[in-house]
């Protein structure tokens, strides 16, 4: 996120964009209800009526994959009627004419068709959020989970400069993370094309500066693949050795058969977990880890906050701390590896060699932690980014088109399926299906569909229904609700039997590969 | 005088025009105990408890509702102040069943602190036969009625804070009662709950408690561990009360950023699964006939490295790939894209930053 947490209770505009908070971020909603109930004005733009949407003043419900054509044709109507912010654009922002070209394809009324809703609707979000300055915009995975996901992102970023809404104290693009330490894993360099603190793998001088750090020779300078190229590369024998820490690809990964198929064709699987899951099935070693509170360290948080995590007691059994495994390989691999905790780790290595993080030190991390970019002991951490100016100097307007989901609905699977997360589970409950309590809350998978599409098909609400792709079949309750407009059918992937991701479609944003979890199409009908 | 000064036990003090007495006084360090008492949200001056003397006016005066004025001349300790309180209290302790050997609370309860420090030696009235019986359907929140003290908190802390409008103040008089809609279990079907456990965190007595709580650890006998949720991407900041090497219950940080004091469903009530049966505690290796076999660390590591420095060789680095957690610690992430960058040679390093 450019901004933090601490701005969401205080906005006087905001903006949430494919995100069902209350159920995915709990605690960020309850800042944005407090700010609602303070006086500021919210509005949702989502596919599904969600929670937030009762604190709205206005619900634009635009269409499953649609979401850059919606955020054009706003950016249509601030430019030409004059509602964008001309002074920040011309003094901070390049490629307007660019983009202006782009989103002047978007009149309302042809956005209006692409996104379900009406011209109206459009014309008014537009003007209303050109009526408060600042704004702040959030989204999350609904719409990053595209095969336009980079796109739409582009577009958030588009309409939030144009509206001068970034580098400011509640404003900015804010994209809530959906995992404690996803920003973490990013700013660590899990990434195949970078080192951490997003140092290039393929610029010399880097590669020279980790040689150095790490007293090795040689690095990689060609980027490596991402995930999903990767479980490919496993299924064509192209990759042999393969080496999973912590996820469980076979119930996250979008078509689970086809995933499945590439784990079994692995020459050498190891996983590294605290549990047995669907994945580690398929291993040839299963490596126990130290939990979450079993060992000392850092999470960072969507708002760049590196955060202690503590111990509180030791791991079961002969579990390991995961820093440890790593370095116990590298040392049969003749690779004396110093730091010997999390602490030495991060104050040795990660600041030492991070830039953006140099001034992050765990005697600095006792209460609130600290924000990056913090490139030195004496500076506070950054609230908000692009202050006056932005990291690359002048912020950039990247004119985007709308592209449709890759698969949309047809004659015979004429329903758009859509997942995400729900509010008492998470991903593939390996930590809240063994809570207690947590599984009385929400027992199996269901099917949020709409009355309508329930009463055309003679579905009552609570009875098992089939739920069909083109890549299989699950069976599961149906949950009809208003949440739920026609045509749309929801569902989660907490679950084994009748997970979601035996039904979505394997198909990913060309650059960021980022699976479309978000739509594919499906059909549903009563169980024969 | 100074505009903006008051008169509090005697002493010019200096005062921010808004502030409540309370306020103004907490300040400049004079306690005065509080109830129901909930920042952040509209007093309701339910519980009487924060009484002062206000020079002129006809009755005590609530300090947490009362806004000072210039000039002002309060005492927060005087006779008159100090009886009217543990009458309050006395009342307070026979509302309900406050027997605190037997509650969840004891020894963090506003309550019985209160009648500890107004010298309470014996309990004056009689308590009620009968109250309203315990809810304890729903899987997480224990919620006793006989020793609610109708302070109002939950209700504050629900509607205001987190603005989850599950619980409200039902019937009237003697009657009163903390209901949800449809006025059940915090799980019926009508229900708005969403088992934040905000109201819970707030609760100054024994009235809301966590269910997995139960005799796992006094609050005397708990070390508080400050830590960061495991969940989302918020990064709350959680307290772990841990007893014997097991943690008995999660509580919010107050003040803390981000989350001010709050939690979730998750947050709150999803750690025991450390201690699951089901959790690895032995390093494992698949044998020919597709079963595992226990291992130690070496057999385990050896294995690995041999395997990975055998597909290296013949393969080239390509060959390796990892994908690293997005739940684990940074530090692990790190070391596991230095293994792979320093010791295979690989970039083929990712972890699922999108889901
Ligand atoms: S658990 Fe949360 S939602 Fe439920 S009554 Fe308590 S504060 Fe309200
Ligand atoms: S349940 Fe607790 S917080 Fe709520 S009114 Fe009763 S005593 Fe107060
Ligand atoms: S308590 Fe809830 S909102 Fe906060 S970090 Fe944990 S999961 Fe996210
Ligand atoms: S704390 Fe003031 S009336 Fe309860």
């Amino acid at each position: 996120m450019t901004n933090s947490f601490a701005d969401f209770g205080k906005a006087k505009m905001i903006f949430v964009i494919g995100s069902n908070m209350t159920e995915a971020h709990p605690v960020a909603a309850t800042f944005v209800k407090d700010a609602v109930l303070a006086g500021a004005r919210l509005i949702v733009a989502d596919p599904r009526r969600t929670p937030l949407v009762d604190f709205a003043e206005r619900h634009v419900q635009h269409k499953v994959g649609s979401d850059v054509a919606l955020l054009n044709s706003i950016m249509y109507v601030l430019i030409s009627e004059n509602l964008y912010n001309k002074d920040y654009v011309d003094s901070r922002c390049s490629g307007f004419k660019e983009l202006k070209a782009k989103v002047m394809e978007y009149p309302p009324e042809k956005a209006a068709k692409i996104c379900g809703i009406t011209a109206d609707a459009i014309h008014d979000l537009a003007r209303e959020l050109a009526s408060v300055k600042p704004a702040m915009l959030m989204y999350t995975l609904g719409i990053t989970e595209h095969t336009c996901g980079v796109n739409n992102v582009l577009s958030c970023a588009n309409l939030q400069m144009l509206l001068g809404n970034v580098g400011v104290e509640c404003g900015g693009v804010n994209p809530i993370r959906g995992q404690n330490n996803v920003q973490g894993a990013c700013d660590m360099g899990a990434l195949p094309n970078v080192f951490h603190g997003y140092q290039r793998v393929d610029n010399p001088e880097n590669r020279t500066k980790f040689e150095k750090a790490w007293n090795v020779k040689d690095l990689p300078a060609k980027p490596g693949l991402m995930l999903p190229q990767m479980v490919e590369a496993v299924g064509e024998g192209k990759i042999k050795g393969f080496y999973i820490f912590g996820e469980n690809l076979a119930n996250t990964e979008p078509d689970i058969r086809h995933v499945e198929h590439c784990l079994k064709s692995a020459e050498f699987l190891v996983c590294q977990d605290i549990f047995p899951t669907e994945t580690t099935k398929f291993a040839h070693v299963i490596l126990p880890a130290a939990a979450w509170s079993e060992n000392d360290g850092t999470f960072t948080s969507s708002e760049r906050r590196v955060n202690r995590v503590r111990t509180a007691h030791p791991a079961p059994g002969d579990a390991k701390p995961n820093w440890w495994i790593f370095k116990e390989i590298a040392k049969r691999m003749g690779h004396v590896w110093t730091s010997n905790s999390a602490r030495e780790i991060w104050d040795n290595e990660i600041a030492a060699f991070g830039p953006s993080m140099a001034g992050i030190k765990y005697a600095r991390l006792e209460n609130d932690g600290l924000q990056w970019p913090c490139p030195n002991e004496d500076h506070p951490g950054t609230f908000f980014l692009h202050k006056d100016r932005f990291a690359s100097g002048l912020g950039k307007l990247v004119p985007v088109e709308w592209t449709p989901p890759a698969e949309v609905p047809d004659d015979e699977y004429p329903l758009v399926l859509s997942t995400g997360r729900r509010l008492y589970h998470y991903h593939t409950r390996t930590m809240t299906g063994r809570s207690g309590g947590l599984n009385d809350l929400l027992r199996e998978e269901r099917a949020d569909i709409s009355a309508e599409d329930a009463n055309a098909r003679g579905i009552e609400h609570g009875e098992m229904i089939s739920v069909r792709s083109r890549r299989g079949e699950v069976v599961v309750r149906a949950n009809v609700t208003d949440m739920i407009p026609p045509g749309l059918v929801w569902m989660a992937f907490h679950f084994r039997e009748g997970n979601a991701n035996w039904l979505t479609n394997p198909v990913y944003d060309p650059t960021c590969q980022t699976a479309e979890y978000k739509a594919c199409a499906v059909q549903i009908g009563k169980l024969t | 005088m100074d505009k903006t000064t008051f008169i509090l036990n005697g002493k010019e003090t200096a005062f921010t025009p808004g502030q409540t007495i309370l306020e103004a006084a907490r300040n400049v360090g004079v306690t005065i105990p509080t109830l129901c008492h909930l920042k952040g949200s509209t007093a309701t001056g339910a519980c009487r408890v924060c009484l002062v003397d206000v020079k002129g006016a006809r009755t005590l005066m609530a300090s947490c509702s009362t806004p000072v004025t210039p000039g002002m001349e309060v005492t927060t300790n005087n006779e008159r102040v100090l009886k009217t309180r543990k009458l309050i209290v006395e009342l307070l302790l026979s509302s309900g069943h406050h027997d605190c050997i037997v509650c969840e609370a004891n020894g963090n309860c506003r309550l019985q602190d209160l009648a500890y420090e107004c010298k309470i030696t014996e309990l004056k009235f009689p308590r009620p036969d009968t109250c309203y019986p315990t809810e304890s359907e729903n899987p997480l929140i224990v919620r006793d009625f006989s020793r609610c003290i109708l302070c109002g908190r939950c209700v504050q802390a629900c509607n205001e804070v987190v603005v989850n409008r599950a619980i409200t103040l039902g019937y009237r008089g003697s009657k009163s009662k903390v209901a949800t809609g449809g006025d059940g279990s915090y799980s019926d079907g009508d229900s708005e709950c969403v088992f934040c456990g905000q109201c819970v965190e707030v609760c100054p007595v024994g009235a809301l408690t966590e269910k997995k709580a139960k005799g796992m650890g006094r609050p005397w006998e708990t070390r508080k561990i400050r830590t960061t949720c495991p969940y989302c991407g918020v990064g709350c900041q959680q307290l772990l009360h841990v007893k014997d090497g097991r943690i008995a219950k999660v509580t919010a940080v107050e003040g803390a950023e981000p989350n001010q004091g709050r939690l979730c469903v998750k947050g709150r009530f999803g750690y025991d699964f450390l201690y699951s049966e089901e959790r690895l505690k032995t390093p494992l290796i698949r044998q020919e006939n597709g079963d595992f076999k226990e291992a130690s660390w070496d057999e385990a590591l050896d294995l690995v490295v041999s395997k990975f420095k055998g597909i290296i060789e013949k393969h080239g680095s390509d060959a390796v790939a990892g994908v690293s957690c997005a739940r684990s610690i940074n530090e692990d992430s790190y070391q596991m894209q230095k293994l792979f960058r320093a010791v295979f040679k690989s970039n083929n390093i990712d972890h699922c930053a999108r889901t």
